[in-house]
């Protein structure tokens, strides 16, 4: 599967929640399938994404939130995953998109590869940090009843959803990032 | 018994009270102990035990975000594993951080693996434009606290006080 693709099979169950994600392709793809006062890009900082959700979760325990984040930010933040699991916010769902590098460094397919290519498995890391929910899948329709079922559930849970290594033509959008910033600070106070 | 002054603590765990803090992250260090089992203790409080204090900064991005005043505390290490979350999320999308860290290393610093870090620590808060003051007087440390935070939401930036051994260490 595509992060594109992915992302538009659940575009409707991100529309209405709270979304952080982190750098990178994620970010351009979401803004082109349609950016919302609820979405918010993390365009640097790698492994925060996950450390703002949990701010964000604890802050306002009425919002759902979904952390879209990326196997590079998550590998620069593990010990983040031990704080989620420790902090256990049942209003949080961390999507994982691994396509096994660091794709926006990357000139074709595979240049950087990230340890999750020679075996490091973040659901199960997640699930050894404590977790309480973790699968990994590989196909959109898999992607869609992991993120219903965590949702329904009320519970914590990562989803790490294997991607192609494929991103987008560009990555700077026409999107600033302090209109984004103050746009979404707005929204979650409103 | 440690001799780190549980009043003195007491003074600054208020103070951030009396500013509407009601989410603190911390990474234990022995001048924080009282601190943070205030912090555990206060049911207004939501306390975030990290593993790295770098965490924190998106922890307290987050709570600002959604309206909810926070601090963090850590040693002056901590800040300097902290320092490209400060840089390229705080600073990057101007967002208020109101940073307690234990200035260890200065003078009267017993441990050797401390000292270090206290010779790097404000000219590393100035490199990165940080304005900074220093709690080391318990009369003080209301006023300070209250001025910081009202400078970094005026400013959407981090600030730091530096948490200095005269007032945190009861022999210094």
């Amino acid at each position: 599967m595509t992060r594109l693709d992915a992302l538009n099979a659940i575009y409707s169950r991100l529309e209405p929640r709270v979304v952080v994600t982190n750098m990178g392709a994620v970010a351009a793809e979401l803004q082109s399938i349609g950016h919302r006062p609820n979405f918010f890009y993390l365009q640097h900082a790698m492994g925060l994404a996950s450390s703002m959700g949990l701010g964000i979760a604890l802050s306002k325990p009425d919002r759902h939130v979904i952390v879209l984040d990326g196997d590079g930010s998550v590998l620069m933040n593990l010990g983040g995953l031990t704080t989620l699991a420790r902090y256990r916010p049942r209003n949080l769902t961390h999507v994982v998109f691994d396509n096994e590098s660091l794709l926006s460094v990357s000139t074709a397919r595979g240049d950087f590869p990230t340890a999750t290519s020679t075996g490091s498995d973040l659901a199960r890391i997640a699930a050894a940090a404590g977790v309480p929910r973790t699968i990994t899948v590989s196909t959109i329709d898999a992607l869609v009843q992991a993120l219903d079922e965590a949702i329904a559930a009320g519970d914590l849970a990562t989803i790490v959803a294997k991607v192609e290594a494929v991103g987008p033509p560009a990555y700077v959008t026409d999107l600033s990032l302090l209109e984004n910033r103050f746009q979404f600070q707005r929204y979650l106070r409103s | 018994m440690s001799p780190v002054s549980t009043t003195n603590s007491g003074v600054i765990y208020q103070a951030m009270k009396n500013c509407g803090i009601r989410l603190m992250s911390a990474l234990p260090e022995t001048w924080l102990v009282h601190l943070i089992r205030m912090a555990e203790e206060d049911p207004e409080m939501t306390l975030v035990r990290l593993a790295k204090e770098e965490e924190g900064v998106g922890i307290s991005a987050g709570a600002h975000l959604a309206g909810v005043k926070s601090a963090m505390l850590m040693q002056n290490h901590g800040l300097l594993a902290s320092i490209n979350g400060i840089v390229s999320c705080a600073q990057l999308y101007r967002i208020p951080l109101l940073m307690l860290v234990s200035y260890r290393g200065e003078f009267g610093e017993r441990d050797p693996w401390q000292t270090e870090g206290g010779g790097v620590t404000e000219e590393l808060l100035r490199a990165l434009r940080i304005p900074f003051s220093y709690l080391d007087r318990p009369d003080h440390v209301a006023a300070r606290i209250a001025k910081a935070q009202t400078l970094a939401l005026s400013a959407n930036k981090p600030v730091a006080l530096l948490l200095c051994r005269d007032l945190m260490w009861e022999d210094a």
